[in-house]
């Protein structure tokens, strides 16, 4: 059994918040993002959040250490777009690799600079590293007048995921996160590239959390929440669960049928409630962490957390109201049909 | 407490399917495989791909549960058949909601299909004809793509065709793929071959006992196995006799399913029911299958004999094609919800001539079934691919159309020249770019956009989905686009739009930009995109706006004017939020609570109530409630805006109106006639006597243990800076204040004491009713039912409160008011409700619902947000007092919300939470 499976058994684990929300609040210009290395590049490279790991990795593991200080347990990579993929938007496809190498170290040394920080808390973080779903989907055509089309094939999205589990594994993960996932296709590549990288090898455990995208309680590719479970189970995950899209009072329902049906742990890890007219989320930390924690009283979760909209402050709360809670106990799997 | 989770056989495809136990017999469909269906290998051939994906919808309308596929044939490249089908398959989700098999025998042509289906399908099959290492290695990559294998009982020697050979083959593979590969038992399926019987060769006749046979034994030793296989084969030698060979295909399945048989690959529109199976052709089957009086083959002969009696009875397909015999626009409006485009050419065309123009088929009966889908799709009840089907749908109904618009608009483009509204260089009919803006693939909304710009005679280039800023703009200027248009759906595109506009301005760009889509919003527009971009910043409700808006943007008399007047709005927009947000000035609340309504107390003599206490009505009569109903909200809730009655009479929305009127209207006949629902409400009144903000209510609660003797309601206060003269209203103001009167005694009544009222009323009993409508699948009569429920439930507020002024207070016995002055409040006193503007705490609902006893005398519950159930609720206070209003508190400052916190007893975050709306 792996550290991170001994300490689900124990106590409810809390994943940390929004990467996004906290990079924002360091007004970045272009030419943060340039840092010395990029100052030439031929494309604007603001919003490329991951290149920030690179130019900038003092802001990243700022940003881990608050998340840390919050009562994280796991924190999570800034890999969202690593991948040759969703790079080509910045002609960065060659940086890839180098992103989640460099983003892994950022949250390392933020645990460590945490654990001298905090020498008291002796309790073990995680980084998760964070597989993000790609600006390409292989279930939807772009194209309304061709729905055999696809911008992209599944060998491509494999090779991408590949590059980049193994950027990750090289630089330190403790944890794969195939996250946001609204085309289970691409998160079936992504475990493809994983179980191909690791056959022979001791396996990393793997977290797997989709994303239910509106009122229809299914994926964006279509799926309802079991067929996307059942359609993801073969990765044999450590949790299965759901982040973003919804606040947590629209994912409720969602959670506690998943928890029903779910033979591993579950995650749960939603947005700052919905986005307000002008595209801003304002539920308060201590709202969610009131649905988070009724939840947990449910048992209904192993790990929580936030994420569009969420700051450490959210993080704070839910992990001061899930502490003392009895974590979600692993349903019996039977061998017998009757 | 656990749960237990069981180790059934899940499978997936937008939709779960799960075999347990009593599944019984899960249905294969057959027909979209090249090597069984000589109709569908000739589609596939000839590119009739469309076509081909109706032979698989047949075989889901028939009932199949799982779609084989297979695209083996010399002539084909397969791959690529299995490549390009199965993600044209996964489009269509009526379709795709069932798992897939992939099938064949060449596996690169298996993989080619596990690479498109994001569900957890089944490979069909892999098997040890080449030996374990091969076998071992299709396996695990099978399983890397998550499917459930199918084992052929095949090895290095051949197929097992013998019951021993079954189980021995059957057995060893069990063995690799539990302990080498590691799949779970429940995910392997063993195919172990159904064979032609009834050839004329002797040593034929007992394989269908030996599939029967061998299906029972391995199930006993390993029960979560399931066992397939392919029926069809078993009549082979009766090829031609559709009838003999169905009735065959049913007798051996029933038999074999009893042995454990879990699926198998049919023709799930051609099974015969086994119990109607005429007894003689059932006997002959069975002996045969059975190998039962057939030395000699004599059962054989028999059944041959008996097959050459019988002429073929060549069925009907059955298939639900009532639909068909609608009106062309019902029609219409089925294909473009169900995304059928198998009659779209003809029933398009019958349409056409149905119209006196082409343009109003698409403007009539295609935007209807559009704006239909458009709704099911806000509801949640469609979803994203079904409404992309939809769409094509229409666009392949507007291909038949064009050629006759063409004509139409080239009278249009002259007419477009002689209004001016051409493109600038005059080179024809103005252009129109349209996108869906990067990071969001939706743009149905843009697409019906696009088709209605299109028909009004205006370029349209459409740009499609998760296009970037630059690629949008660049085509804008290659193309020389007279107008831009953005659509998103997801609210991170609203940023995107900004970005867009942005960068329009950095690049000197002239044309307008139009915005739309479902989170995009008249007041974003004006606040967060109008001011980037100076050029002209519009926001489009809907596709019939589009036309107007694009029209007075394209002629160069109205567009200056258009401009301005949107520029106007937009700046007043934005002005309102700015100020809203900042610039108002707030008094202390001290200073507030020192402004309050000043009343004369001194002369005032309150009227006493004819009780003190509660009032239950248990079955009040609804033929009464009707006529205090008032119909606008009820219109509202149907997206028809406009006064009532004058709305019945309205040019345009007029018919339908009037219509939904008599519906309701027949439909509320019968709800009073069968006395459907019930109307229950409470009410009641207590002295009363007011202390800043506070209302202290004398009270004995029912309730034995809460013996407190008064309770505090506890009132909010306006904070803003007022005109001088006005008062800072708060409820309390409306209340004699306790030191006006003598002390408040609970026994000892005074005549000066003020009073105050409550009451709650619900419209009980709805739900089987709801329930029938959906099981009727009449979404028209259930939203008609709860629209009525929720307009009794305020009729009922009205009408007792009519008899409050009158009877039970009487503090106004001679008013004399219309429904429509009732409804306009032209009343004395007030009933303000806890949550809205003049008392916007839902909490203080805890203390009415404790006044009156609520839950328990008409049983009305409150969640844990404060909404009431059932949902055809309402409660509130009532004041008496001449001088009382309606209001609405507005924001409020830190130091009221601390005040109110004390006051309540609740912690200083509690409070913030649900007075959130009044501090932002």
């Amino acid at each position: 059994m792996s550290l991170i499976h001994e300490e689900l058994e124990k106590r409810i684990l809390v994943i940390d918040g929004a990467m996004g929300t906290m990079i924002q609040r360091h007004k970045l210009e272009e030419a943060d993002y340039r840092g010395e290395r990029f100052k030439d590049w031929h494309l604007d490279v603001k919003g490329n959040n991951d290149l920030l790991s690179i130019t900038k990795p003092e802001v990243i593991i700022g940003i881990h250490l608050l998340y840390l200080e919050a009562g994280a347990d796991i924190v999570e990579t800034n890999t969202f777009s690593s991948t040759v993929i969703a790079q080509a938007d910045y002609d960065m496809q060659a940086l890839a690799y180098e992103m989640n190498v460099a983003s892994a170290q950022c949250a390392r040394k933020a645990i460590e600079q945490y654990k001298v920080l905090h020498p008291e808390d002796t309790k073990p973080k995680f980084v998760a590293g964070a597989i993000g779903p790609l600006n390409k989907t292989l279930s939807l055509s772009p194209d309304v007048n061709n729905p055999g089309y696809r911008a992209v094939t599944f060998d491509e999205v494999v090779a991408a995921y590949t590059e980049q589990i193994k950027g990750l594994v090289e630089g330190g993960v403790d944890v794969l996160l195939v996250e946001t996932i609204f085309d289970t296709l691409n998160a079936k590549a992504a475990i493809f590239a994983i179980k191909q990288f690791f056959r022979g090898k001791k396996e990393l455990p793997i977290m797997i959390s989709g994303t239910i995208t509106d009122a229809s309680g299914r994926t964006l590719s279509g799926q309802t929440l079991e067929a996307f479970y059942i359609s993801v189970k073969h990765a044999n995950p450590l949790s299965i669960g759901l982040n973003c899209a919804l606040g947590a009072q629209e994912m409720r329902g969602h959670i506690e049928e998943l928890s029903g049906i779910a033979a591993c742990y579950t995650s749960s890890y939603p947005n700052a409630g919905l986005p307000n007219a002008m595209g801003e989320y304002d539920e308060q930390p201590h709202q969610t962490a009131h649905f988070i924690e009724e939840w947990a009283q449910n048992g209904w979760v192993n790990i929580v957390g936030g994420c569009c909209g969420t700051t450490p402050d959210h993080i704070k709360h839910i992990a001061d109201h899930v502490r003392t809670i009895e974590p979600r106990r692993l349903p019996v799997l039977e061998s017998e049909l009757v | 407490m656990s749960t237990t989770i069981k180790p059934f056989l899940r499978l997936s495809g937008l939709e779960p399917l799960i075999i347990r136990p009593e599944t019984n017999f899960v249905n294969v469909g057959e027909r979209t495989n090249v090597t069984g269906s000589k109709k569908f290998a000739r589609l596939i051939l000839n590119n009739q791909y469309e076509e081909a994906l109706s032979v698989a919808r047949q075989q889901v309308e028939n009932g199949a549960q799982i779609l084989d596929v297979n695209m083996d044939d010399a002539l084909l490249d397969g791959v690529k058949a299995m490549t390009t089908f199965i993600n044209l398959l996964q489009s269509e989700p009526d379709i795709a909601k069932i798992p897939i098999m992939v099938d064949s025998s060449k596996f690169e042509i298996i993989e080619a299909g596990l690479k498109c289906i994001q569900g957890r399908c089944i490979v069909n099959s892999i098997s040890m004809k080449e030996g374990e290492e091969k076998f071992i290695e299709h396996a695990f990559i099978c399983k890397a793509y998550g499917a459930v294998v199918i084992v052929m009982t095949f090895d290095e020697k051949g197929q097992a065709d013998t019951l021993e050979r079954k189980v021995e083959i059957s057995e060893r593979a069990y063995k690799i793929l539990t302990e080498q590969v590691g799949f779970d038992p429940q995910d392997i399926i063993f195919d172990i071959n159904v064979f032609a019987i009834a050839t004329g060769l002797e040593e034929h006749n007992n394989y269908g006992v030996d599939f029967i046979e061998a299906t029972r034994i391995i199930k006993q030793r390993h029960p979560l196995v399931k066992i397939s296989g392919g029926v069809s084969n078993l009549s082979f030698s009766f090829r031609g006799n559709e009838h003999v060979r169905e009735t065959m295909h049913s007798v051996f399945l029933y038999h074999a399913i009893k042995a454990g048989m879990d699926m198998g690959i049919v023709n799930a529109g051609q099974l015969v029911v086994y119990d109607e199976i005429e007894p003689s052709l059932k006997e002959l089957c069975e002996d045969v299958i059975l190998n039962r009086n057939n030395d000699n083959n004599e059962a054989t002969e028999k059944l041959i004999a008996f097959a050459e009696t019988v002429k073929a009875k060549g069925k009907v397909q059955e298939r639900d094609e009532k639909w068909r015999d609608a009106s062309v626009e019902e029609r219409l409006k089925h294909a473009l919800v169900n995304g059928i485009t198998e009659y779209i050419d003809a029933d398009t065309e019958e349409a056409r001539l149905k119209y006196p123009k082409p343009l109003d088929v698409i403007e009539g009966p295609l935007m209807d079934g559009m704006n239909f889908v458009g709704d099911l799709f806000g509801a949640g009840k469609m979803f994203l691919p079904q409404v992309v089907k939809s769409a094509r749908v229409m666009k392949k109904s507007v291909a038949v159309l064009t050629p006759y618009i063409e004509a139409e608009k080239e009278e249009r483009r002259l007419a477009h020249i002689a209004a001016g509204t051409i493109n600038q260089e005059g080179a024809g009919a103005a252009k129109i770019l349209l996108a869906t803006v990067k990071g969001d693939v939706h743009d149905i909304g843009k697409n019906i956009v696009g088709v209605v710009l299109g028909c009004n005679g205006y370029d349209i280039i459409d740009l499609g989905v998760m296009v970037p800023t630059d690629k949008i703009l660049d085509a804008a200027i290659q193309h020389n686009a007279d107008i831009i248009g953005l659509s998103g759906l997801i609210t991170p595109s609203l940023d995107e739009m900004v970005h867009v506009a942005k960068e329009m301005k950095r690049r000197g760009m002239k044309q307008p930009l139009l915005i739309g889509g479902a989170t995009t919003s008249r007041m974003h527009t004006a606040v967060k995109i109008a001011p980037e971009y100076g050029n002209g910043v519009i926001h489009v409700l809907d596709a019939s706006r589009s036309v107007t808006v694009a029209g007075s943007l394209l002629s160069n008399d109205s567009k200056p004017a258009f401009l301005e007047q949107t520029y106007g709005e937009y700046t007043k927009l934005k002005h309102g939020f700015d100020n809203k947000k900042s610039h108002k000035n707030y008094l202390p609340y001290s200073k507030a609570l020192a402004n309050k309504v000043n009343l004369d107390w001194a002369s005032f003599q309150p009227v006493k109530p004819q009780f003190t206490g509660t009032k239950v009505f248990a079955d009040f009569d609804l033929n009464e409630l009707r006529q205090y109903i008032d119909w606008k909200p009820f219109f509202i809730a149907w997206e028809m805006h406009g006064n009532f009655p004058a709305i019945l009479s309205d040019e345009i929305v007029g018919k339908e109106a009037t219509k939904l009127y008599n519906d309701a209207n027949d439909l509320l006949d019968k709800i009073i006639a069968e006395k459907w629902l019930t109307a229950k409400g409470t009410i009641g009144f207590w002295e009363a006597g007011s202390e800043g903000d506070t209302v202290v209510v004398s009270h004995k609660s029912l309730v034995a243990s809460q013996e407190k003797e008064t309770i505090n309601l506890e009132f909010l206060r306006q904070q803003i800076e007022k005109a001088p003269g006005q008062p800072n209203i708060s409820l309390a103001d409306f209340i004699k204040p306790l030191g006006a009167s003598k002390e408040l005694t609970t026994h000892d009544l005074p005549l000066t004491t003020d009073f105050i009222g409550a009451f709650a009323v619900t419209i009980d009993g709805i739900e089987p009713h709801i329930k029938a409508f959906e099981a009727n699948l009449d979404d028209y009569n259930k939203i008609i039912l709860q629209a009525l429920a929720d307009r009794l439930a305020e009729a009922f507020a009205e009408c007792l409160h009519l008899k409050i002024r009158k009877e039970y207070w009487g503090y106004a016995t001679d008013e004399h008011l219309t429904n429509d002055e009732l409804i306009h409040e032209k009343y004395q006193g007030i009933r303000p409700a806890p949550g809205y503007p003049a008392c916007p705490d839902h909490t203080e609902k805890y203390k009415l619902f404790d006044l009156l006893n609520v839950t328990e005398s008409i049983g009305i519950t409150l969640t844990e947000s404060l909404a009431m159930y059932p949902a055809s609720s309402v409660c509130g206070w009532y004041f008496a007092n001449p001088q009382s209003q309606y209001y609405g508190v507005g924001k409020i400052q830190p130091d009221q919300v601390e005040d109110y916190a004390k006051r309540k007893g609740m912690t200083l975050e509690e409070v913030e939470r649900w007075l959130r709306q009044n501090m932002e």
